[in-house]
């Protein structure tokens, strides 16, 4: 093995860390610069990450000592076939939202353009730090970066951003102090801060009620970060009021990470049967999960704006991958690790094209749409393709891990859970079909005797139609390969014990 | 049973889905070509299919595996007698339809052609693709998208009506998707497989009471679709679509996928013997039979011609069903030729429904006196078409529902004979009337004089209504519905 193959796991975040410092400089010489240097570091992290993933893919996990200093003592990164396949989907998501995020910024952003591109790449670094470390204190540090960049983008959004970004700023900070106070109890009683070493010092300890509160306050803390309901209510605003590029950002990768980090730290720092057994934690959180569902799908109803309406579903979206992580069987799981993939697919996708609405219209009230399937037919198109994978209607990729979870709950032999994952089907139906009724219908004046309305073809400029397509076929491509992805990465994730 | 690897199954649920494309690029302003493609790919559907017919006819079987999904689950097409009985039919009825629809659509000067072509060639995709799927999972996907994509269809005029009649079939049928995925879901966890099996596949894999729940969500499921009464409420209202969308949702592809998924479920996922055992084929047989006579009877009080029609549909495909749930040899012949031989029958009447209404702008039968004088060549199709839906020779119901009849009494249950004669009765009580009306009745004495709809629209009612003919007299003609059906039969009765 040569040099550059063992050092592509570093690649990943410290290419684009270095070039959000690098943009400010550049920026302050030529603003033109940032748009092209943002894109050339994250297409590095992209390649380096697809490399990452290949060698798991064929010799297994990788670990990687920064600076050559062994674990426990020094920082490891360490990439197995779960944290391989995040790191693609964090590092592609990201670099198709900031191509598209060109002409958005330019028209909702003017003049902050290096700020921007400065700390969407600051974002990313903490995105995809977290989901290389092997590190319980590493993995706080790149939360902090994801989510201080995070508040800052949000921020620098519509008038009301700044109070929804306070209020991400106080609920954020309490769910990483929960964290921190989590990681600095473990850490008393095991003397160590790397999740390979934890997990094998651990099992001696699973009785010390310093680790059951440590356990406690992390799932506090993530369930904060990730917005599970009751704690999702700093979501909704400040996505609703962030810049669409960032939003688009966001919305699909940042809950996703946090749900990533709770299966890695209850099935791979803890032992599953710690996670499921010492604690009635999986029954609290599958109830709490189908009540999120439920309420997220009740008031995404009661929406009339399209974001806002997607943010609420995000709120669902997050219940039903915790309700899979919570059911904890083979299945379930399965389609909890799957739908993490396709929701942050369907969700950047639906964000984009929102974002591509905003960019030519300047509405997001849905019953403003109309005419839209003639101004913008190929937006509206990847529209249709991804809410019908949003209510499950198969070949799209929202099916396949609706069927898994659906196995899983009946596995798990609870009935509610499967009557509420079909019923969140059909709530998403009633909601994208509002919207497809809006774009697509024309009220009957138009066609039937009186005149004939003309609308010309006004499509989203290219740099973001491409973008959302190429995810729409993804989407589609996704739910037909499904079978692939769990036989290449997801099988391995699972635990034995499952 | 030999079984052949081949990709035919795959490219003709495709081809249809690939005309949609071209049909969407070439759009209003190419609208001869975009036609070009629409018929283009009927008949290259058409072909695809019917050359798969010799395999069948030799007992033989084509698969094609797409890709797996999850263990013991792939995307899988497996092409069998009674799945080649329905690909038929709907390849080719959609030839029909096509030439039908463009007249129509262009005498009409409908808004949005484009998309109705297109919804058209993908709920085709969808029919076909139920047709030949080989196990319950590719069904669901191709269910699905035939479902989704008639909803645009449905709702074609836009008007508060149409939208909401389309919100209604939406309703009814995504709840129904969502009760088969619970079943498939349940199903798989319960076997292990999905795969179809000529007899069934659920035998002894969990206690009874189960297996009734999961028949009941089966049923409740494609039920749906299938428009048994009390969840019928969505077809009638669907009336208000435009008539080749009726005639589709009727005759070619919508329904008959419902009664065609029952008919899956029944034969091959639970299988005669289990359903036998469980005692659930006698609760479905009178089901059925309540669907049929309280269908007919609603029949009876329709003013509006298609809607009258819809409830012709609804008991024809209980009688489908009931035929399947009497699970005796003769009467699972008859439900499954009737699948074929209803469709030719119901798509001539409602093409004439919609000649009428291209022609003369009436919807309603008081309106129609004296019609057939005008319109003779439609109404005579239409004579046809009900003199075969009541059963009479020379036209092909009359061999279905022998079949049935024959049936009934080789399972021992005079009691459903005697329904399927008293909706034969009934059937004759709200058609007749419209015939006479049409040919004997005028308005102050004067018949209207000779004035057909365009030939587009005609050429292809006459081609139906004399299909439907030849299908009595040679009921193996041309594509081999009688013995595909006998060979179903052999397959899940295991030769009896």
């Amino acid at each position: 093995m040569n040099f550059y193959q063992v050092h592509f796991p570093i690649l990943i975040v410290s290419v684009t860390l270095l070039f959000s410092f690098l943009i400010p400089v550049f920026g302050w010489w030529k603003k033109k610069l940032c748009y092209p240097l943002a894109i050339i570091a994250i297409s590095i992290s992209l390649f380096s990450s697809l490399i990452v993933a290949n060698r798991v893919l064929y010799h297994g996990p990788i670990r990687y000592y920064l600076g050559g200093w062994e674990p426990p003592w020094g920082i490891e990164f360490y990439i197995d076939h779960l944290n391989a396949l995040m790191v693609v989907l964090v590092t592609s998501i990201s670099l198709l939202v900031l191509i598209s995020s060109k002409k958005s910024i330019e028209k909702e952003l003017p003049d902050k353009d290096v700020p921007f591109y400065s700390l969407f790449l600051l974002l990313f670094t903490g995105l995809a730090g977290i989901v290389v470390t092997g590190d319980m204190f590493n993995l706080y540090v790149f939360l902090e970066i994801a989510s201080l960049s995070a508040y800052a983008l949000i921020a620098i959004g519509e008038e009301r951003a700044p109070y929804a970004a306070f209020r991400y700023v106080v609920l954020g900070t309490i769910g990483a102090c929960f964290y921190l106070l989590s990681v600095g109890y473990l850490y008393i009683v095991t003397g160590s801060l790397n999740m390979a070493d934890l997990n094998q010092i651990l099992p001696n300890l699973y009785h010390s009620k310093v680790v059951l509160v440590a356990f406690s306050f992390f799932m506090i803390g993530i369930a904060i970060k990730m917005a599970l309901f009751p704690l999702h209510v700093w979501l909704p605003d400040a996505y609703t009021y962030a810049p669409s590029p960032v939003s688009s950002l966001i919305a699909p990768l940042m809950t996703k990470v946090g749900i990533y980090v709770m299966i890695k730290i209850m099935f791979k720092v803890f032992e599953p049967s710690f996670s499921i057994e010492m604690l009635p934690v999986t029954t609290i959180l599958s109830w709490v999960a189908s009540i999120a569902i439920i309420v997220g799908c009740v008031l995404a109803l009661a929406q009339v704006d399209l974001k806002r309406m997607l943010t609420y579903i995000m709120v669902a979206e997050v219940g039903y991958i915790v309700l899979g992580v919570a059911m904890a069987n083979r299945n379930a799981l399965t389609g909890a690790v799957l739908h993490i993939v396709n929701d942050a697919l369907m969700m950047a996708c639906l964000f984009l094209i929102v974002a591509a609405i905003m960019f030519k219209l300047g509405i997001r009230n849905i019953y403003e749409l109309r005419f839209l399937h003639r101004k913008m037919p190929f937006t509206m198109g990847a529209f249709t393709i991804a809410a019908l994978s949003m209510m499950g209607v198969p070949p799209a990729c929202g099916f396949f891990s609706k069927w898994y979870l659906i196995l899983g709950a009946i596995d798990a032999n609870n009935w509610i859970f499967v009557a509420v994952i079909l019923m969140s089907g059909l709530f998403n139906a009633i909601l994208f079909f509002r919207v497809i009724e809006n774009a697509y219908f024309e009220p009957a004046y138009a066609h039937d005797g009186g005149e004939h309305i003309e609308v010309s073809r006004d499509e989203a400029p290219l740099s973001l139609l491409i973008p959302i397509l190429i995810m729409a076929v993804g989407i589609i491509l996704l739910g037909i390969f499904s079978g692939k992805i769990i036989s290449a990465f997801i099988q391995f994730i699972v635990p034995v014990s499952f | 049973m030999e079984v052949i690897q081949s990709i035919r199954p795959l490219l003709a649920v495709l081809v249809s889905a690939f005309a949609g494309c071209l049909i969407l690029l070439a759009g209003e302003k190419n609208r001869n070509i975009r036609e070009f493609w629409t018929i283009l790919a009927s008949v290259v559907k058409f072909s695809i299919v019917c050359s798969m017919i010799p395999f069948i006819l030799e007992g033989k079987i084509i698969e094609y595996t797409i890709v797996n999904v999850c263990q013991g689950v792939s995307l899988q097409f497996r092409v069998d007698a009674f799945g080649m009985i329905f690909a038929v039919l709907a390849s080719a009825l959609w030839i029909a339809v096509s030439i039908y629809s463009i007249g129509y659509m262009r005498g009409l000067k409908e808004h949005a052609q484009t998309r109705f072509f297109f919804c058209f060639a993908l709920a085709l995709c969808g029919g076909v693709g139920v047709a030949l799927s080989g196990n319950l999972l590719t069904l669901y996907m191709f269910y699905e998208i035939l479902s989704v994509s008639t909803y645009p269809l449905i709702a074609h005029k836009e008007t508060p009506e149409a939208i909401k009649a389309a919100r209604k079939y939406l309703t009814y049928l995504l709840t129904g998707a969502a009760f088969i995925l619970f079943s498939i879901g349940l199903t798989y966890y319960l076997t292990g497989s999905l795969d179809f099996v000529a007899g069934g596949f659920l035998e002894g894999h969990c206690s009874a009471n189960l297996l009734r729940l999961l028949f009941v969500t089966f049923i409740i499921g494609f039920g749906s679709k299938a428009a048994i009464i009390p969840i019928h409420e969505w077809l009638p209202t669907a009336m208000i679509a435009p008539t080749p969308v009726s005639a589709l949702l009727h005759a070619v592809a919508v329904v008959k996928a419902g009664v065609f998924c029952c008919l899956r479920v029944i034969l091959y996922v639970f299988g005669p013997e289990l359903l036998f055992d469980l005692g659930m084929w006698l609760i479905l047989a009178y089901v059925a039979s309540f669907t049929i006579i309280v269908a007919n009877m609603f029949a009876l009080a329709q003013d509006h011609l298609k809607r009258r029609l819809a409830f012709s549909t609804i008991n024809n495909l209980s009688i489908i069903i009931l035929g399947a749930a009497l699970l005796s040899s003769d009467a699972i012949r008859g439900s499954m030729v009737h699948i074929a031989y209803h469709g030719f029958m119901k798509i001539t009447l409602f093409l004439c429904a919609g000649a009428i209404y291209v022609k003369t702008h009436k919807e309603y039968i008081s309106e129609m006196d004296g019609i057939g004088r005008q319109m003779p060549f439609t109404l005579g199709a239409f004579t046809i078409g009900a003199l075969g839906l009541t059963g009479i020779p020379p036209v092909c119901g009359f061999i279905s529902k022998w079949y049935l009849c024959l049936g009934s009494i080789e399972a021992d249950q005079l009691i459903f004979l005697i329904v399927i004669l008293i909706s034969a009765l009934l059937d004759a009580a709200y058609f007749f009337p419209i015939v006479y009306n049409a040919f004997f009745k005028s308005k102050n004495g004067v018949y209207p004089k000779f004035d057909e709809a365009s030939s587009l629209v005609v050429v292809p009612i006459v081609a139906t209504a004399t299909f439907s003919v030849i299908f009595c007299i040679f009921p193996n003609a041309f594509f081999y519905f009688l013995d595909m059906a006998s060979i179903s039969v052999q397959n899940i009765l295991g030769g009896v």
